[in-house]
């Protein structure tokens, strides 16, 4: 129990990362479980929504959309690539959504415990991410329903779900910065998200676009988000890939760009604002 | 003098500052940056630390004292590494456990149960140590009839032992207290120093934030006294509290002051109070009182000016102000006589100690003879008393007493066996 034998070490103050991989992740993991688990407090059926939510949403959208509006006329699985697109956005919006007042929120435990500050927006991306992976199952069973052949390109999804992860926490990471200064954020982002639903193709494909103007296409995939949903679109079903449906190839640079430049900018903004955290709050 | 400190110290502060700068006029919406672009952002500026430096052996129990808005939150806050300090270095040895804002960061709409959980991995457990403490947690704080219950649901005294008992659980070697003496009740308060007793026997260093000069003299081996950000006095418990008490409860116009007291006109400074206290059956002052023990409600007056035949008068209030036991030298003969400028008189009242238990405060005063009530020199709540008893008790009192009974309708050995017949 004695100290004496343990080395000193000097107090730095509060920081994004502090110094202990270990105990960041050992939080992270700690306050994203019971961030999901007071998700379903109350409910008889509980982590059974989780699955069964999804379920029967995803069922009424692939109805509607499919047979009722029929808006992908001509365009092959239509149906599952507006799943995977809404999976996906639905994903950017809650990790972001969530995350502007994720620090406000955790405001007793940062005025009372000094840990690494970043566990916060950290913890609702990986709730939000558990969450993606459950859909992803749910999806599955309409991969399988509206009979898309495997394809080898599955192996490759990953790549666009862990760069959709890191954009949206770089994301929430500035977000949740910049909320604890100015309140407006909040309304703002609620806004662009919404701007962000029509703007990038999830209820419609991008092939429609494509047909009546390739610049309003080139313009809407320069987003990096509705870049790695075209490019998921490509892995899963054969949809163009991005390089294509930009019309020309180079310009992929930019939504690539515009990824690393915000997450980039959202550490650094999230990294000066933590030292100070619990005094603006 | 920098670098890391020597062997025996587990906690270093040299020269640490904290400023911080208060908008003068809050402009924090984008509309309001919009509307005046030109105008600066103006700051007030709190120094609230001014160069604070000290080491605490390993060990110690070190105690930090001073008025509200001296510093010594703050100061807690930068060792603890929620604020980042100006200037200065802070050094650490072992983990660090912080008990803050009388709590430990509860989330209100989670349970008991994994508020537990996120907390004591948020002060350094891994989450399967957290888990296998869980049980001893509830334990200690009593609670295990409520661990599914929101903490919402809490009354702010659960809350704080539920913290407390995290806090003591964590393994900590290093233990950052923020007042909470103060709060809870008086069972709860004898645990609180039960654990503080044994913290310091095994070896934990101990640092208590209070306001409680007699909880520094009975806890702390050495104090801080902070004033305005600036460290004051460091040294010796008792010394530091004697220092804290001259400073605060110097003149009669002060001790009023603080509370928002006397109207001007109702004391005058023919005496001046020297010190209050309560002392148990050995003469030791101390927060603690047994129950049943005797015990005795003390003060000493230096009288400025000659007076004749004057009225020492002691009162105890409990919790919610009400007095719950008075003495006055006018009510027994024997105190009187002639005093002149510079004596100095130690009046008090023994007594065998049954009240309740709880806490309460002792209120002196020195009034002029005769009627009318013409207060020389008071003293408002200026020393605390915790009555620690084994029993509950239901009223302000608890008198001796024999419980007795008697059943009066005593079943016949007929109406036992009444079926027969």
């Amino acid at each position: 129990m004695s100290a004496a034998g343990a080395p000193a070490y000097r107090v730095r103050g509060p920081s994004a990362l502090g110094g202990d991989p270990r105990r960041f992740w050992n939080l992270a993991r700690t306050l994203a479980a019971t961030d999901w688990k007071v998700r379903f407090y109350g409910s008889a059926l509980g982590y059974v929504w989780s699955l069964l939510r999804p379920l029967m949403l995803f069922a009424i959208v692939y109805f509607v959309f499919s047979y009722v509006i029929d808006a992908g006329a001509g365009v092959e699985h239509y149906g599952v690539m507006l799943l995977l697109a809404m999976t996906l956005y639905f994903f950017f919006s809650e990790v972001t959504g969530s995350g502007v007042t994720s620090m406000v929120d955790r405001e007793s435990l940062l005025r009372k415990v000094g840990f690494p500050r970043a566990v916060v927006p950290l913890a609702v991306a990986m709730v939000a991410a558990l969450n993606l992976l459950l859909n992803l199952v749910v999806l599955v069973v309409f991969v399988a329903a509206s009979g898309v052949q495997p394809r080898w390109t599955w192996l490759l999804l990953p790549i666009p779900l862990v760069l959709m992860l890191v954009f949206a926490t770089g994301v929430a990471m500035l977000l949740s910065a910049l909320y604890v200064r100015y309140r407006d954020v909040r309304p703002i982002w609620d806004v662009v998200l919404q701007a962000l639903f029509y703007a990038t193709p999830v209820l419609y494909p991008i092939e429609r676009v494509i047909e009546h103007s390739q610049t309003l296409a080139t313009l809407a995939l320069l987003n990096p988000l509705a870049a790695l949903i075209q490019e998921s679109r490509h892995l899963l079903t054969g949809a163009p890939p991005v390089t294509e449906a930009l019309g020309a190839p180079g310009l992929v640079a930019i939504p690539v760009a515009l990824l690393a430049g915000v997450t980039w900018l959202g550490f650094r903004v999230f990294d000066r604002m933590a030292p100070r955290a619990a005094e603006e709050l | 003098m920098s670098g890391p400190p020597a062997d025996d110290i587990s906690v270093r502060a040299d020269g640490v500052s904290k400023t911080f700068s208060l908008p003068r006029e809050q402009l924090s919406t984008l509309k309001e940056r919009v509307l005046h672009p030109t105008r600066r952002r103006r700051h007030d500026e709190l120094r609230a630390l001014r160069d604070v430096s000290f080491e605490v052996r390993t060990g110690e129990v070190f105690g930090i004292v001073g008025r509200n808005g001296s510093g010594k939150s703050t100061l807690m806050k930068c060792l603890a590494g929620i604020y980042q300090a100006d200037a200065g270095e802070m050094w650490l040895r072992g983990r660090m456990a912080p008990f803050i804002e009388l709590g430990v960061g509860f989330n209100p709409d989670l349970t008991a149960h994994d508020n537990v959980l996120v907390n004591a991995v948020m002060l350094g457990l891994t989450p399967d140590e957290a888990r296998r403490r869980y049980a001893s947690i509830m334990d200690f704080a009593e609670l295990h009839d409520f661990a599914e219950l929101k903490l919402k649901n809490y009354s702010s005294g659960m809350q704080v032992r539920l913290a407390f008992s995290v806090m003591v659980h964590v393994d900590a070697d290093l233990l950052l207290i923020d007042e909470v003496l103060a709060v809870g009740d008086a069972a709860f308060q004898q645990k609180c120093f039960d654990v503080l007793q044994r913290s310091r026997a095994e070896g934990r260093t101990i640092l208590l934030v209070t306001h409680d000069m007699h909880q520094v003299q009975r806890f702390c081996d050495r104090a801080l006294l902070l004033e305005r950000g600036r460290v004051v006095a460091i040294g010796d418990a008792a010394d530091v509290a004697r220092r804290y008490t001259a400073v605060n409860f110097s003149a009669p116009g002060d001790v009023a002051g603080e509370d928002g007291g006397l109207p001007p006109g109702d004391h005058d400074d023919g005496a001046r109070l020297v010190d209050v206290w309560i002392q148990d059956a050995a003469g030791r002052r101390g927060t603690g009182l047994a129950q049943g023990a005797p015990c005795a409600l003390c003060l000493r007056v230096r009288f400025e000016r000659p007076v004749t035949d004057p009225i020492f008068h002691l009162a105890l209030s409990d919790g919610h102000g009400r007095t719950v036991f008075a003495v006055s030298s006018e009510w027994d003969d024997g105190a009187g006589g002639d005093f002149g400028p510079g004596d100095v008189v130690t009046a008090g009242a023994s007594f065998d100690n049954w009240l309740a238990p709880g806490r309460y405060e002792l209120t002196a005063q020195v009034l002029h003879p005769g009627g009318g009530g013409r207060v020389m020199a008071r003293a408002e709540n200026a020393a605390t008393a915790v009555v620690t008893g084994s029993r509950a008790a239901g009223g302000l009192v608890d008198i001796p007493h024999a419980f007795f009974f008697d059943r009066l309708n005593r079943p016949t050995p007929a109406a036992v066996d009444g079926t027969g017949g």
